[in-house]
């Protein structure tokens, strides 16, 4: 099915998006200093890039402050939605009762209910994990649900023959057709995670040593430093790529066995 | 042949089948078989064998009339099925996906999985234990699929036209070998096909059904001397027992 696609060298696929990137920062940088455009409106990339290394100690402070709350985040989205996908599949009684409320969770805007989560948790942290967490656990929670629901039919008659009990359709069958399903959603989720994160900070607005890159952004605005905005920024578009990045390999190595999905380069 | 002492495997009594939609897919079946019998049930699409091979199996409830075992009651339990897709775990190796009846059934994963192996031997697979499904070919998968079906010992097989979807080549190849598995260890099978050659070659017994609704209409035997003929499918009295067959099936689809 591959021989109908044209397949360019592997280098090229490298190569051609990271000229693209270099030929668009180029231009950046020289119509920056072309035009004399001041830092505090739009500073150049070299700038934003000293202004990077030079604020290394605040920003990766913060960094870490932001990667803990969206991994804890993640972590809790990715077990509740799992279980939660199960207890769905053990009845459908359960899963119409309880679907709706998932799908209300899922379209309330984060923004709009962070305010009271902010003043509901006693701790600031844990309110930016519960928001983090609303926004990355739908994806899972549904993906999972239908991919516990997608076992093949005549599988499912061959465990009834030979008298399989549900937990072993569970574990056996269920749970491993939900696979790919469950890390597509995982994948859709760490990024979710990532801005959940950001903008519940965002609307927290908390200070201190222990806050995140949202409120580095924040604070760099009220100051005007905006090559540091422009640094944070960097920083959280870099985090969710490599979020990104890291969970699609951890999908590759789980399914590259098996699944469609999974299948590109198993020939090279 | 088997002795007429001897109480039948498995006995179908005015078996019928209505679908919710109200499609009577099975009529009033009778039909009688004993151990080690290979018995073809022969029809058009849409003539219920499918419906009557899953009832057999205990996947569907007939709505009317009686499936028993008088032979031997736990033969319901001890039934191993082959459907027309292979159906094996994409996620699992031929030998997991062989070793899965017996560890279903409570059997330690190594006694289980020494057991799948000589299994996928016995099938022509030795050396692909560790292959997964996506690494092997139509005719290879049905193998391990007619392995997993074998490797509890079941009273009873029953297949579900399950070479109806390979090529003409890998199809001859895989008849023989089931032909071969079947002299060589006389397991009772209930094979499904609407091929008429298939049906000659592989059963003694062919029960020829008719659609709308589904009903048997004739049964052949082909004489156990014929079948032990050398170059049995291209002799003559092949051709004379095909031809034996497809009449049968026109005058059920005039019937019908």
């Amino acid at each position: 099915m591959s021989t109908a696609l044209r397949r360019e060298p592997r280098w090229v696929r490298w190569v051609a998006p990271l000229i693209v990137g270099l030929l668009a920062l180029g231009s950046w940088e020289w119509a920056v200093r072309a035009y004399e455009v001041p830092p505090y409106i739009l500073p150049g990339p070299v700038l934003i890039g000293q202004t990077l290394l030079r604020d290394w100690g605040t920003l990766s402070t913060s960094l870490w402050v932001t990667l803990q709350i969206t991994f804890a985040a993640l972590a809790v989205a990715a077990t509740l939605g799992l279980a939660l996908a199960v207890l769905f599949a053990q009845s459908r009684a359960i899963e119409i009762s309880l679907f709706p409320y998932a799908v209300i969770l899922q379209v309330t805007p984060i923004v709009a209910i962070a305010p009271l989560i902010i003043i509901w948790a006693d701790d600031v942290r844990l309110a930016l994990l519960i928001c983090a967490w609303i926004v990355a656990f739908f994806p899972i929670l549904s993906n999972t649900t239908v991919g516990l629901n997608s076992a093949d039919a005549n599988l499912q008659d061959l465990f009834r023959l030979y008298g399989a009990t549900r937990w072993q359709v569970l574990t056996r069958l269920r749970l491993p057709s939900a696979m790919p399903f469950f890390l597509a959603g995982l994948r859709i989720s760490g990024g979710l995670a990532l801005i959940g994160a950001i903008v519940a900070e965002f609307v927290a607005g908390t200070g201190g040593r222990a806050s995140g890159l949202a409120y580095r952004i924040l604070e760099a605005g009220y100051q005007l430093q905006i090559p540091r905005m422009f640094a944070a920024l960097v920083l959280v578009s870099a985090t969710g790529i490599a979020i990104f990045g890291a969970l699609s390999w951890l999908s590759y190595l789980l399914l590259r066995r098996w699944h469609e999905s999974a299948g590109a380069g198993e020939s090279g | 042949m088997h002795g007429l002492q001897a109480p039948p495997l498995l006995t179908l009594r005015g078996v019928s089948k209505r679908f919710p939609t109200g499609t009577l897919a099975v009529e009033g079946v009778d039909l009688s078989l004993a151990r080690g019998d290979f018995l073809a049930l022969l029809g058009p699409s849409g003539c219920g064998k499918s419906t009557l091979l899953r009832m057999i199996a205990g996947l569907i409830e007939p709505t009317a009339g009686e499936i028993s075992f008088p032979a031997d009651r736990e033969a319901r339990r001890s039934i191993g099925f082959v459907f027309q897709e292979p159906t094996l775990m994409p996620w699992a190796t031929a030998l997991r996906n062989v070793a899965l009846p017996l560890e279903l059934s409570g059997m330690r994963r190594r006694q289980a999985e020494e057991r799948a192996a000589a299994m996928l031997q016995r099938v022509g697979l030795a050396g692909f234990e560790r292959a997964y499904p996506r690494a092997l070919s139509g005719g290879m998968k049905m193998r391990v699929s007619i392995a997993r079906a074998l490797v509890t010992n079941p009273r009873l097989l029953l297949m579900d036209e399950p070479f109806a979807a390979l090529d003409e080549i890998t199809r001859f190849r895989l008849n023989n070998d089931l032909l071969a598995l079947w002299q060589a260890e006389r397991f009772t099978v209930v094979f499904v096909t609407h091929s008429v050659f298939e049906s000659v070659f592989l059963a003694e017994r062919i029960v020829v059904m008719a659609p709308r609704p589904g009903r048997i209409v004739a049964e052949l035997r082909i004489p156990p001397e014929d079948r032990a003929l050398p170059e049995f499918r291209t002799s003559a009295t092949y051709a004379a027992h095909c031809r034996e067959v497809s009449h049968a099936l026109e005058r059920a689809m005039a019937e019908g």
